[in-house]
C-alpha cells in the first residue's frame, strides 16, 4: 500500500485525537466488521466549531483521514463545516490509494452525524454501516 | 528417485500444477477436497477448477486452524480424485497431521496433494509414511533464490504436463530449467540443519512469552508447543486494526505481516482467521511475526520495547478498545 507523505505524517502524528468532556455533537459511523468505526466530538459556540476531537479504530488511512477533517473543520460554522467533503480531505492528504478512498467518505459521514446530533439533539447514535463497499467479496457484504 | 522430482517457478506453479493436472488427468473423477485455510494459490485453482464444471468441498478448521482428518474422510465420495491439504499454515503456523490425512487417502484409492511450502526443513516429512502422492515445496522460504519450487511426484501418479512445450523435466514441465536457481536451492537444503529449528523455536517461545507478558488483551492465534511452526508468531491485538501496527513497527525497522502478506491490496480480514472462528473485527487485528536463523533475542527484546508503545497508541486512538473498558 502506497501512502503519500502526508497520509503518513497525519497517521503518525494524528491531530485532535481524543474525546471531549461534554460535548455538544457526537457522530459515529462505520462498522467494525469492515474494519473501520470513526467517532468524532465537536464542541459548538456562536454556531462555529470551537473544538474537535475524534477516535478511530482502523487503517492508517482512517486514521490520517480523521486527523484531516478534524483540522479542516475546527473554526469552522457549521454549514462551512457541512460543505466540506471526502474529496477536500483526500486533496488534503495529497491523495488516497484507490482502495482507501472509502475513508474519507467515512470521515465526512462521521463530521455530518456530529452536527447533525449537535442541531437535532438527538440521542446520540451510532450509524453502523451495513457495508460501505470496501471489498466486492466480502462475505458479509448483502 | 530423481525422476519424481520436477523442478518449477516456485510453490505457487507447484500447487497449480499439481491441483489442476490431477484433476484433468482423472477426469472420469471430478470431485477434489482441500481445506478453508489453504494458500490463495490453491484456494484459486480450486476455485478455477469449479469453474471448468469440477466440484470442491473445503473443509473447514478447528480453533487452532487445524483440519480434522475425519472431516476429510467424511468428504470422500466414489467421485474423489484429489486431496490437496496445506502441511503447515503460512498465517498461523498450525500444522496439519497429514500422516492420517495420507492413510485416510491411501484407504480410499484417492491421491493426495501437500503444499510444504512453510514446513519444508523446519517439520520431519516423509512422503512413504506419510503416503503422499505429490508434494509442493520451494526454495525462498528456506532462503534460497527466489523464483524455484518443485513438486514431488510419486511414481505412478496420474498426471500429466500441465505446460506444453518441450520435453524438460520428463516431459511433465516444459520450459528451459532455471539452473543457477535449482543449484542455489540444493545448497540451501543442504545448509539447513536442525539446530536451526532449535534455535527458531526458542526466538518463538520468547517472542510470545515476552508479548503475552507484556501486552494486555491479546490473542494467540494458532496451535501451541510442536504443533506450530517453529518460525511462527501471531497474535491479534484488541480494539485496533493490524495495519497501523505494521506501519508503526515498520518505522522502527522491523517488517512484519497481516494476515496473509498476500492480502496487501485486500482489505478483508484474513480467510484463515475467519475460518478458525474469529471475530472480524478481532481478526482485523492481527500481526504475523515470522522469524529467521538471522534474528536474534536482542532483536526480539527491541520488539517488545517498541510494540508496547505502538499498542498503548493505536488503542489511546480507537473507539473500540474504550468502550471494551467501559
Amino acid at each position: 500500500m502506497m501512502y503519500s507523505k502526508k497520509v503518513i505524517e497525519n497517521f503518525t502524528h494524528p491531530m485532535n485525537v481524543g474525546e471531549l468532556k461534554n460535548p455538544d455533537g457526537v457522530g459515529k459511523v462505520g462498522n467494525p466488521v469492515c474494519g473501520d468505526v470513526m467517532e468524532i466530538h465537536i464542541k459548538v459556540e456562536n454556531n462555529r466549531i470551537k473544538d474537535i476531537k475524534f477516535k478511530t479504530f482502523g487503517c492508517a488511512s482512517a486514521i490520517a483521514t480523521s486527523s484531516m477533517i478534524t483540522q479542516l473543520a475546527k473554526g469552522k460554522t457549521l454549514d462551512e463545516a457541512r460543505k466540506i467533503t471526502k474529496a477536500d480531505v483526500a486533496k488534503e492528504l495529497e491523495g488516497l490509494p484507490k482502495l482507501k478512498m472509502h475513508c474519507s467518505n467515512l470521515a465526512e459521514e462521521a463530521l455530518n452525524a456530529a452536527i447533525d446530533n449537535y442541531e437535532n439533539k438527538s440521542k446520540q447514535s451510532f450509524v453502523r454501516h451495513e457495508c460501505h463497499g470496501c471489498n466486492k467479496k466480502c462475505e458479509k457484504r448483502k | 528417485m530423481p525422476e519424481e522430482i520436477i523442478f518449477t517457478s516456485g510453490g505457487t506453479e507447484s500447487n497449480n500444477f499439481a491441483i489442476k493436472s490431477t484433476a484433468f488427468s482423472n477426469r472420469e473423477k471430478n470431485h477434489i477436497i482441500t481445506s478453508k485455510v489453504e494458500h490463495d494459490c490453491v484456494l484459486n485453482s480450486c476455485r478455477w477448477l469449479e469453474s471448468q464444471g469440477f466440484k470442491v468441498t473445503y473443509v473447514g478448521v478447528d480453533e487452532f486452524g487445524a483440519v480434522n482428518p475425519l472431516d476429510v474422510k467424511k468428504a470422500i465420495t466414489k467421485k474423489t480424485c484429489l486431496v490437496t491439504i496445506m502441511h503447515a499454515n503460512n498465517e498461523v503456523g498450525t500444522i496439519n497431521n497429514i500422516s492420517e490425512i495420507g492413510k485416510i487417502c491411501k484407504e480410499n484409492g484417492v491421491y493426495f496433494h501437500s503444499d510444504a511450502c512453510q514446513s519444508y526443513t523446519k517439520v520431519p516429512i516423509d512422503i512413504k509414511e506419510m503416503n503422499i502422492n505429490l508434494l509442493t515445496i520451494n526454495s525462498h522460504k528456506i532462503h534460497g533464490p527466489k523464483g524455484v519450487g518443485a513438486l514431488f511426484i510419486k511414481k505412478g501418479t496420474k498426471i500429466k504436463a500441465w505446460q506444453s512445450g518441450g520435453s524438460h523435466e520428463f516431459n511433465l514441465r516444459a520450459g528451459t530449467e532455471n539452473v543457477s536457481g535449482i543449484i542455489g536451492f540444493a545448497k540451501a537444503v543442504q545448509i539447513s540443519n536442525k539446530k536451526n529449528v532449535e534455535y527458531l523455536t526458542k526466538l518463538r517461545d520468547y517472542t510470545i512469552k515476552k508479548i503475552q507478558e507484556n501486552i494486555n488483551d491479546i490473542k494467540l492465534n494458532g496451535a501451541i508447543g510442536s504443533d506450530r511452526l517453529c518460525n511462527n508468531v501471531n497474535f491479534s491485538f484488541k480494539g485496533i486494526e493490524g495495519e497501523g501496527i505494521l506501519l508503526m513497527l515498520s518505522e522502527k525497522r522491523i517488517m512484519v505481516s497481516t494476515g496473509s502478506a498476500c492480502s496487501s491490496t485486500s482489505l478483508e480480514a484474513s480467510h484463515v482467521l475467519l475460518a478458525m472462528g474469529l471475530k472480524h473485527e478481532i481478526a482485523h487485528g492481527s500481526i504475523r511475526f515470522s522469524f529467521s536463523k538471522y534474528n536474534t533475542i536482542k532483536e526480539i527484546d527491541y520488539l517488545i520495547k517498541v510494540l508496547k508503545p505502538i499498542i498503548a497508541k493505536l488503542r489511546a486512538m480507537s473507539p473500540l478498545y474504550s468502550s471494551d473498558k467501559k
